[in-house]
């Protein structure tokens, strides 16, 4: 399989690869489009996102012992309605920056492939706000936390820090998910919750039709007893974080999948981890999300076994299958298969005419809302669709439009389209679309042609 | 047994058999079938039967339930056996007018408890996992339009999988209005689209629809966000218009109770009153055409019997399946109760399964739509020759 030339490896990059082209972005990497690529795959090119004026957020321990602050609050209010609703602006303020934050970076970034690959990992492993009002308080840490920190590294890591994670921990209700013979257990009659330990299995390594059975899901559960969250009067390194509580967890010796583990506490759980990443259904899980995900919906089969087995050979180092997915002929088709999902145009949009945005009601919140993809909120924990067609449903494709008309009426004035056309597409531009351009009644009009044209609403 | 012996389990005794179907035999009477519609309503995370139709009267349901239990005095009247639980008042009226009733013991005959598995199999109406990559409703509007053209709308800016296929469909979502008659971009952008296999003809469908809800929603007052029950009356409008679609998907999320389920108020009542509202914004905006509505509410599993460690419960089997409508039939329960007892949950964990959920659909697509029997036991369910009609529903 031979590649396409250069000038068309570099529309590729830019726009399958990464976030849609900054103007002279094209230009910029058409030396060596595959080699700007495997620049990025470094910790550094997956930034934590700042605040406004460029200092850290605060951490999810700090969040959720404002949370418990905001309960106590909401418990004394009682009835005032008022009183409970200003508590909870805290949260969506606190969302509100956090996301500000991120798009900044992400409408900016000169890895923009780095930012991808940060994206992908965020919703494989989802947590979303739908699920309570403390989600609404640590699900925008989890991203900084346990996912950027690890995206270039060990997948067992990212794994280990996405469980650790008090986010994902609550989100899949482990905290308090009780062995039936622990010490905790023997007084009282609670149990065992098996949603984490399902979805790990599930969603997260093995992928679904792995052979696994309820009885290897319950019994990963009671691995799992003890992994829990610091309440608030633990101490302040313990309270809001990861905390391992041995009255919890199911005494005795397992079998996961195949697998004996002897008795334990913690570890026993890690040890499991590391097993299903290292399980060869996880490889090939992981390899199909990812060739799906940057290539099509229907992956040559050669990309995922290339992937798979890049997975197997580094022992799950993230680096090299970042570097096997860039260097693959399959991944290079010249067919955008793809079609962008609401935030990936939203982001794109911004960096075509080099702004970011700025207030993130308007420009960032209600636009994804309405177009299906409401910032930290996936509907289930299999997160956000990966299907192009999910995508470019009837409704949702009017929705970007009223939405590009919208971007295009606050950004037209200084631009001017045909040039800005070609920086955003390079090749992939198509003599028609340029055609219409040009004969655009006015500089809106155009801009929100190129927005809404197939070949930027497609990767 | 403390309550009155009620027909189903005086059938169940008679026959000798764990598995009974309601008024199995009689063929249904031919009803106005001018335009019915049907409006199917997904709820998404396995929605808990146990709390949405209580079986008060059986002796393990407290026991099981515990805190989570809907209270005998605060579940809604349905019949002797059943409650229904307190959020849900318009189906509660509905079925005492003999427009609403329960499935309560309904699963897909290939029980698995992953979530995205089962809404595969609910979706594809596929007897195995990973055969089938189109929606059963999708299958049935092609098997309509063998002799009369039938159209589908999903209520929301993405169809679900249970609407995706060859045969086109529409999507539509409440938004800002768009008058696409008086907009130059829009048909500019139909001749780029023209050439894009999936981008061309899905913008011209989302286009057709938002003029369609120009005309429909003209006079009304524009929506109000969250407003469930709204919004069901705005999509029910499409059903209603001449011409419009006769069918509907609406698809609830959020009925993943693992933690905290609540009982009568609480997280899981919450998702419960939102579905209330939806049944009676639809009631409400189909007008006459609801006396030729079949709504059907259906999960993708239920959820355990007993409650788990953290106030909730966990992936189960069997669940309720609820049926409304003009065009339903009043009646008792559809299927029988399984039970609660030691002995009677399905792996000494769920409810059991009594009925298989395909034989309620399978009913409403032949019965109430009118498709051709022969393709909805083998193109629309395929290989479901054994799942047969109910008798009695529509």
């Amino acid at each position: 399989m031979s590649l396409p030339p250069k000038d068309s490896l570099a529309a590729m990059a830019v726009t399958r690869f990464g976030l849609g082209a900054r103007p002279g972005e094209i230009a910029r990497v058409a030396a060596d489009p595959q080699g700007w690529l495997k620049a990025q795959v470094r910790a550094e090119a997956a930034p934590v996102p700042l605040n406004p004026v460029g200092l850290p957020f605060p951490d999810s321990r700090a969040r959720l012992a404002d949370f418990a602050t905001y309960r106590a609050a909401e418990k004394a209010a009682g009835a005032d309605l008022d009183r409970r609703r200003s508590s909870g602006e805290m949260f969506r303020q606190g969302i509100a920056a956090e996301m500000l934050g991120r798009i900044s970076v992400a409408t900016t970034t000169d890895a923009p492939f780095a930012e991808r690959w940060v994206l992908f990992w965020s919703n494989h492993f989802t947590v979303s706000t739908r699920k309570s009002q403390e989600l609404d308080a640590v699900a925008a840490s989890f991203e900084r936390e346990a996912i950027r920190p690890h995206v270039f590294g060990r997948f067992e890591t990212l794994l280990i820090a996405s469980c650790h994670h008090p986010a994902m921990l609550l989100y899949l209700d482990q905290p308090s998910s009780l062995g039936p013979n622990s010490r905790a257990g023997l007084r009282r009659t609670a149990g065992l919750n098996e949603n984490l330990a399902r979805e790990i299995m599930e969603l997260h390594t093995l992928g679904v039709n792995a052979g696994y059975t309820q009885a290897d899901v319950t019994e990963f559960a009671r691995v799992l007893t003890g992994w829990s969250v610091g309440r608030r009067d633990q101490p302040a390194e313990i309270a809001g974080g990861f905390m391992y509580r041995p009255n919890l967890h199911e005494p005795g010796a397992r079998t996961v999948f195949g697998h004996a583990y002897p008795a334990g506490d913690e570890d026993q759980a890690l040890r499991v981890l590391a097993d299903l990443a290292a399980s060869g259904k996880t490889a090939t899980h992981l390899a199909t999300k990812l060739a799906t995900h940057f290539v099509s919906d229907t992956p040559d089969p050669r990309l995922v076994r290339r992937l798979a087995e890049a997975y197997r050979d580094s022992r799950g180092d993230l680096a090299v299958l970042a570097h096997t997915l860039i260097e693959a002929p399959e991944a290079w088709i010249e067919t955008a298969a793809k079609v962008k999902t609401p935030y990936e145009l939203l982001v794109s949009a911004y960096r075509a005419v080099d702004q970011a945005p700025r207030d993130y009601g308007r420009e960032v919140n209600g636009p994804l809302n309405l177009l299906g993809q409401r910032p930290l909120s996936a509907p289930q924990p299999n997160g956000w669709s990966d299907r192009a067609a999910d995508w470019a449903a009837p409704d949702a494709l009017v929705k970007r439009l009223q939405w590009a008309q919208g971007f295009a009426a606050s950004y037209a004035n200084q631009v001017d389209p045909v040039q800005l056309a070609t920086d955003a597409l390079g090749t992939r531009l198509r003599p028609l679309t340029l055609a219409t351009l040009q004969r655009a009644e006015s500089r809106k009009e155009a801009l929100a042609v190129l927005l809404m044209s197939p070949e930027f609403q497609r990767r | 047994m403390t309550h009155p012996l009620s027909r189903r389990t005086a059938l169940r005794m008679s026959l000798g058999l764990g598995l009974t179907v309601s008024f199995l035999g009689t063929e249904a009477m031919a009803a106005d079938r001018r335009s019915p519609k049907l409006v199917v309503i997904i709820c998404r995370g396995a929605m808990d039967g146990l709390s949405v139709s209580p079986p008060s009267h059986d002796p393990a349901y407290l026991d099981l339930r515990g805190a989570i239990a809907i209270p005998p005095d605060k579940a809604l009247a349905l019949d002797s056996d059943f409650g229904l639980h307190p959020k849900l008042a318009t189906i509660q009226r509905l079925a005492l007018a003999g427009q609403a009733r329960i499935a309560p013991a309904v699963a897909w005959p290939l029980h698995i408890r992953s979530h995205f598995e089962a809404q595969d199999l609910l979706e594809t109406g596929a007897d195995k996992l990973y055969g089938v990559q189109t929606g059963w409703l999708n299958r049935a509007v092609q098997a309509l339009s063998e002799d009369r053209s039938a159209r589908a709308i999903a209520v929301a800016p993405q169809a679900p999988l249970i609407l995706q296929g060859p045969a086109a469909y529409d999507t539509w979502s409440p938004g800002a209005p768009f008058n696409p008659a008086g907009s130059r971009l829009a048909s500019i952008l139909q001749d780029l689209y023209q050439p894009d296999p999936v981008l061309g003809p899905a913008f011209a469908s989302g286009l057709a629809v938002e003029h369609e809800a120009m005309a429909l929603n003209a006079n009304a007052p524009a929506l109000k966000a969250n407003d469930a029950r709204d919004f069901a009356t705005a999509a029910a409008r499409f059903l209603a218009a001449p011409g419009g679609p006769a069918i509907a998907v609406i698809s609830l999320d959020g009925f993943d109770t693992h933690a905290n389920q609540g009982a009568a108020e609480g997280q899981l009542a919450n998702r419960l009153a939102g579905l209330d509202d939806v049944l009676a914004g639809l009631e409400k905006g189909l007008g006459s055409d609801w006396a030729q509505t079949a709504v059907v509410v259906a999960t993708e599993f239920g959820r355990t019997a007993h409650v788990n460690g953290t106030g909730g419960t966990d992936h189960g089997t069997a669940s309720t399946l609820i049926l409304a409508g003009g065009a339903i039939k009043g009646g008792g329960i559809i299927g029988d109760w399984p039970g609660l007892g030691s002995g009677q949950l399905f792996e000494n964990r769920d409810t059991a399964p009594t009925l298989d959920m395909r034989r309620v659909f399978k009913t409403l697509i032949v019965e109430h739509l009118g498709v051709d029997r022969h393709l909805a036991d083998t193109r629309v369910f395929p290989e479901s020759h054994d799942a047969g009609l109910i008798s009695g529903l529509v």
